[in-house]
């Protein structure tokens, strides 16, 4: 099907666009920015701001730019004296209602209203000042919503909505009494919220916001009677350099590493090491299934807790097919706190673990449910974002990009690139996949890219045959495009008829973890697929690339774990769940 | 969390509208209005039912239910009373009825007294401006009303 084409002109250039294309999008063609609060690439346009307004040659009225798509011979005025004044107004309106609290806020310095004012010089408030006084919402271990601050763009109930179908936020009211809230005005901790932080993500102003635990950290680390251990994601890795000017997808880790050791960390380990192990769990089980239990197939990743979060609350009827192990984050925790305090003779209580996630979700995760106890005290303490540690790195006047390379630390900081891919969509399943061909055939995947497996499908699909059988699997990521999965085995199960894949992964970012709730601000389709990249690059130049080959991994399994799915295993890395029916949203 | 997971059964009368109404456009608001008029206001047990039958998530309902100044999630009182603050009963003293009624019952608009006897809310326009001022009791129209009339309407109500 051949695009059709359109011919206008903006600001008398000509331009041609394929139809449907809408004014804000044609002028970025020709590199004029368009002002936007509300719009945002991810979302469909609502056109709730009215910044982004621009003008027809010789007509009067004023358009949105966001959302109205351009017409043959149309001919854009992009900004004229009228049009500066208005979106002036617009600013100088929405600055009216909201807190003026900019240093203390949250989003001091990346606020995209605090940007506006800035780019449009507002010296002045021309009108009557009049914020509601609104209460904030700490409910979840997660997030904190604070409606006062709310601008009404929309972003974050179209995205909680429409994105990741989770229905946990909504407006509640009309006109000047407009106010964002969990759904049907409870706490965001009673709505159906999976704390998967997309929200956080995507508000331009402080109106939703990672919880900040900064300061527990800070604090654990001033303490001289702590051992501090310290353990990072792999999709962390090549997000956090943005907040230090690099380009997304930029691979961080020794940086990172060198970092977090001049922080005052005792040891640093690694999450993709956790990864590694997951996969030779999660791999383990689907073997055993695939060989003696094929009635407890298909087997569904749990590395996401926002995922484990979503099912447990939805699909609890499909709790049988999730996998027992615990995301890379738990099991790291988990062993910091055995295997390494044993080595090192520590008393675990004197151990602090901290997580660096790309996510708010893993806040949850750590005290989800007695399963992160498993080491007899809280197996990971605290739970930061990239956005935290990013702050934490400044506010120390650490020079990020002047920092040595350095290395993680044994027992835990070894890594393989099977682990560092979990950051991506497809990226458990591909690891996965390469691990159990090996066990299951005594031989190498011919390719270990599994090129199916990849990029940003909201459901991939794909059969690769493993001894003769061919191994269906589904991959989903971006919660709204998982129930067409999740219904289709709740169909099957009911009918008692075949099911139609072996091997499922979810997660509920967009993109995947590089793409969490908990990265760097800012992030759009274009972003993430930087990221992705960072990703497979950091795969591609690892030494070794699938993780039953991590000599630490299988030093860990001869000296302290004897074999996967041992009883220790079960003890330490494996978890169960529990059916959480909130009320059908 | 009591109030979401209570189990208050629909009256069969809804039940049936409901089965009525069921997969037609525009249901969610028709059937909003039956259970409003079956229960005073929009009780959240029956709210989480509905969006379970509809298979409309509870947020929307809430933005659709909060969006309209007609529909209440309040339990309103046994003795309903409505002022006028139409135009006309706005000039003829509307508002000074509201706050003698606040004087007398102790509460304002929108609000239940503690003994869930009465409660008061302001309406546009009650269709008869002729009588301004004009209040309703649980649809009962009172015209031409001085503020010193108001504790004899109450006394009569309250001893119901």
């Amino acid at each position: 099907m051949s695009e059709k084409m359109l011919n206008i002109k903006i600001n008398g250039t000509p331009v041609t666009v394929p139809e449907g294309t809408t004014i804000l999008d044609a002028a970025k063609t020709v590199n004029i920015q368009i002002p936007t609060l509300c719009y945002h690439p991810d979302l469909p346009a609502w056109a709730a701001c009215g910044i982004c307004v621009v003008k027809l040659e010789n007509s009067p009225k004023m358009l949105r730019a966001c959302s109205t798509a351009v017409t043959e011979g149309m001919s854009v005025i992009t900004h004229d004296p009228e049009i500066v004044s208005v979106r002036r107004t617009v600013i100088e309106l929405t600055l009216s209602t909201h807190p003026n609290d900019c240093l203390q806020c949250p989003r001091n310095q990346n606020c995209e209203l605090q940007k506006l004012a800035a780019d449009f010089g507002i010296r002045e408030m021309p009108f009557e000042y009049n914020v509601r006084k609104l209460p904030q919402d700490d409910s979840t271990t997660s997030l904190i919503l604070n409606p006062e601050k709310c601008v009404k763009c929309g972003r974050c109930v179209h995205v909680c909505q429409d994105i990741q179908n989770v229905w946990a936020l909504e407006f509640l009211g009309r006109g000047d009494i407009t106010r964002i809230a969990a759904a049907g005005d409870v706490s965001l901790a009673e709505s159906p919220c999976i704390k998967c932080g997309q929200c956080s993500a995507h508000c331009p102003v402080g109106a939703i916001y990672e919880k900040d635990e900064t300061g527990k950290v800070w604090e654990a680390l001033r303490n001289p009677d702590i051992h501090c251990v310290v353990q990072i994601a792999p999709a962390v890795r090549v997000a956090l350099g943005e907040a230090f000017g690099l380009e997304p997808g930029a691979i961080v880790t020794n940086k990172a590493y060198a970092a977090l050791r001049r922080l005052g960390f005792d040891a640093i380990f690694d999450t993709n090491f956790g990864a590694d192990l997951t996969i030779m769990e999660e791999g383990s089980e689907l073997i055993e299934r695939l060989k003696n239990k094929p009635a407890e197939l298909p087997l569904i990743t749990s590395c996401c807790p926002a995922w484990v979060d979503y099912l447990e609350k939805y699909y609890p009827d499909l709790i049988p097919y999730f996998s027992t192990a615990k995301s890379p984050q738990a099991m790291v925790g988990a062993l910091s706190k055995t295997y390494y305090a044993q080595k090192k003779g520590l008393d675990p209580k004197k151990i602090i673990m901290v997580s660096i996630m790309p996510c708010t979700a893993k806040k949850w995760e750590i005290v989800r449910s007695e399963s992160m106890f498993s080491s007899g005290v809280q197996d990971i303490d605290i739970s930061i974002t990239t956005r935290e540690l990013s702050r934490m790195i400044k506010s120390a006047g650490i020079e990020f990009l002047a920092l040595p390379e350095e290395g993680a630390d044994d027992p835990l900081g070894i890594y393989t690139g099977a682990g560092t891919i979990f950051g991506a969509t497809g990226g458990v399943m591909e690891a996965a996949l390469r691990t159990a061909y090996a066990i299951l055939t005594e031989k190498e995947l011919p390719k270990l890219e599994l090129e199916d497996v990849r990029g940003m499908d909201g459901v991939k699909e794909a059969s690769i045959n493993v001894a003769g059988k061919d191994l269906k699997v589904a991959i989903a990521h971006q919660m709204g495009n998982v129930q067409k999965v999740m219904d289709q085995l709740r169909e099957a199960k009911e009918k008692g008829a075949a099911m139609p894949y072996h091997f499922i992964e979810v997660m509920a970012c967009r993109g995947g973890c590089i793409g969490g709730g908990g990265q760097p601000y800012g992030a759009t389709d274009e972003i993430r697929k930087k990221r992705l990249a960072g990703i497979y690059k950091d795969d591609e130049k690892s030494a070794i690339r699938c993780s039953h080959k991590n000599p630490a991994v299988q030093k860990l399994y001869a000296d302290y774990l004897e074999k996967p799915l041992s009883h220790k295993s079960h003890e330490l890395l494996h978890t169960h769940y529990t059916p959480r029916p909130l009320y059908q949203k | 969390m009591a109030a979401v997971t209570e189990d208050v059964k629909l009256t069969d009368e809804l039940t049936r509208f409901i089965g009525e109404w069921q997969g037609k456009p525009g249901n969610l608001i028709m059937i909003l209005h039956k259970v409003q008029e079956e229960y005073g206001y929009i009780p959240r047990p029956v709210a989480i039912q509905i969006s379970k039958e509809l298979d409309v998530p509870l947020a929307k309902m809430y933005g659709v239910i909060t969006f309209y100044h007609f529909f209440k999630l309040k339990k309103p009182g046994k003795n309903k009373i409505s002022v006028c603050l139409g135009t006309a009963c706005y000039l003829k003293g509307g508002e000074d009825l509201i706050n003698e009624l606040e004087n007398l019952l102790g509460v304002g608009v929108n609000t239940v007294t503690e003994d869930g006897l009465f409660s008061v809310e302001a309406v546009r326009c009650v269709g008869c401006c002729g009588l301004a001022p004009v209040l309703t009791v649980n649809g009962e129209v009172y015209g031409k009303l001085k503020k010193a009339q108001l504790p004899e309407i109450i006394a009569k109500y309250r001893n119901n």
